[in-house]
């Protein structure tokens, strides 16, 4: 049977790895390749690099993260952030990444989505969404880390990435992320619900008892978080022990 | 030894590429070409895919002499050869994606969409999942059975003779997941992602 997967994902800014509360007050907090690799020795089913600041710097720096870590670790990476050209894609993917996560180019122009699928499989594109609640039962689509709003409905634009061959969706809750209270879990049911593609669950996560929500009643194929890991709080080990205990299958 | 990893532009094969430097450390002469004469002259061959099976046929056409070679290698020489993901799924007769595409015929089958019951399973099958080993003493020797590998893809190779199938997976329904046939090895799995055991069948491959 398919195993629920926990993602630990490690924020990039200039070649070191910070989580911010709410995308601000950052912190430093480790070189990302080391880190890459005690979470793959420890067990995670995938490894996720965002850069946060890669819109505005040196594309340089994150892809030779990506050379080492890719030499290092041999479970599956996915790369985001600042990805906006197909030339960007190839860049990651032949420094190691398995996948690549595509957010604002994919909102600004969901054809693009299409076309990256089209060359490179749909197995390697990952759509990231970021959204935040605007009314009951109502989310939107933003961009720049939360600062952007569009205007687009997120469960709409959900169905859509999945029609332009996207493999997976990343679907950050923008309210909950950095605020360790847990995913937003309706977003994620409504998500779940309305496309055939796996969601991987992302933004809130203070405590294990959140990645079972994300899994059980979120409907998620995958759990990403990143403070809870970093900060040393809790192993990937134990996340897993704990989801077992609890009967959410998991690779052991 | 000389083993090649085959590069005919079909995506991204860089995690092959790095995974087999890992196991192979010095003691393997591992090339990553497309070149013939030096397909011709190796002792094991690795043929990754990566995208549709339409691109990867489409890409492995395209270079002037590259099907027959293997063929040769494979088939008539009968040498080692593994193919990983879409490069197993290319030893069937025909696959269905994106278009009817005409395989390598080097195993009697087809390559369909996985029934995933009306949605009831999400597409692509991606993440960990359990193998049920049927041929355990070549390429799965030592791996314990029920080991976790890493998969990502919507289609599935089905034989028409199943005493090929060295593993299968459950999603929706039994998938093969990997074939033996004589000197022929396929995973539809991903060991070059699949952690430790994964590497272990790398060097089970490398050491046949």
């Amino acid at each position: 049977m398919l195993k629920n997967r926990i993602i630990p994902c490690l924020d990039v800014k200039n070649g070191r790895v910070v989580k911010g509360i709410n995308f601000v007050e950052l912190k430093d907090a480790g070189d990302p390749v080391e880190q890459a690799k005690i979470y793959s020795d420890g067990g995670a089913d995938e490894i996720c690099f965002l850069d946060i600041t890669a819109s505005n710097e040196n594309r340089e720096t994150i892809i030779d993260i990506v050379r080492k870590t890719a030499k290092e670790c041999f479970v599956p990476l996915t790369v985001g952030g600042g990805v906006r050209t197909i030339q960007n894609i190839t860049d990651l993917l032949l420094a190691g990444a398995d996948k690549v996560s595509i957010n604002t180019a994919a909102v600004k122009d969901v054809s693009f989505v299409k076309e990256a699928s089209t060359k490179f499989g749909s197995q390697c594109i990952v759509v990231a969404i970021d959204a935040k609640k605007v009314s009951d039962n109502k989310w939107e689509v933003f961009t720049h880390g939360g600062r952007n709003k569009t205007g687009i409905d997120a469960v709409e634009f959900a169905k859509q990435v999945e029609t332009n061959g996207a493999g997976e969706i990343l679907l950050t809750s923008m309210d909950r992320d950095g605020t360790k209270s847990g995913y937003d879990v309706e977003l994620l049911k409504v998500i779940t619900d309305s496309t055939n593609i796996p969601v991987i669950a992302s933004g809130g996560v203070g405590n294990l008892d959140h990645l079972y929500d994300g899994i059980v009643k979120g409907g998620a194929s995958a759990v990403l978080a990143a403070s809870i890991f970093h900060y040393g709080e809790y192993k990937i080990k134990e996340a897993k022990e704990y989801l077992n205990s609890k009967n959410v299958s998991v690779r052991l | 030894m000389n083993v090649t990893i085959v590069d005919y532009q079909s995506g991204n094969i860089s995690s092959v590429i790095n995974s087999f430097t890992e196991v192979a450390k010095g003691t393997v002469n591992l090339e990553v070409t497309s070149d013939i004469n030096k397909i011709k002259s190796c002792d094991k061959i690795v043929l990754p895919g990566q995208g549709s099976f339409k691109s990867c046929l489409d890409s492995l056409n395209s270079i002037n002499g590259l099907v027959d070679t293997l063929k040769d290698f494979a088939i008539i020489n009968k040498k080692p050869l593994l193919g990983i993901c879409v490069g197993l799924q290319m030893f069937a007769d025909i696959g269905y994606e994106d278009a009817e595409t005409k395989g390598l015929g080097w195993i009697a089958g087809k390559v369909s969409k996985i029934d995933n019951q009306k949605g009831k399973f999400k597409l692509p099958h991606i993440g960990w999942n359990e193998i049920d080993i049927q041929k355990g003493d070549k390429i799965f020797k030592d791996i314990e059975n029920k080991s976790h590998m890493y998969f990502v893809h919507s289609y599935e190779f089905i034989p028409q003779d199943k005493s090929v199938i060295s593993a299968t997976t459950d999603y929706s329904s039994k998938i093969v997941c990997a074939i033996e046939k004589d000197n022929l090895f396929g995973t539809q799995f991903h060991p070059e992602k699949s952690d430790k055991t994964g590497l272990k069948i790398i060097n089970n491959f490398l050491k046949l």
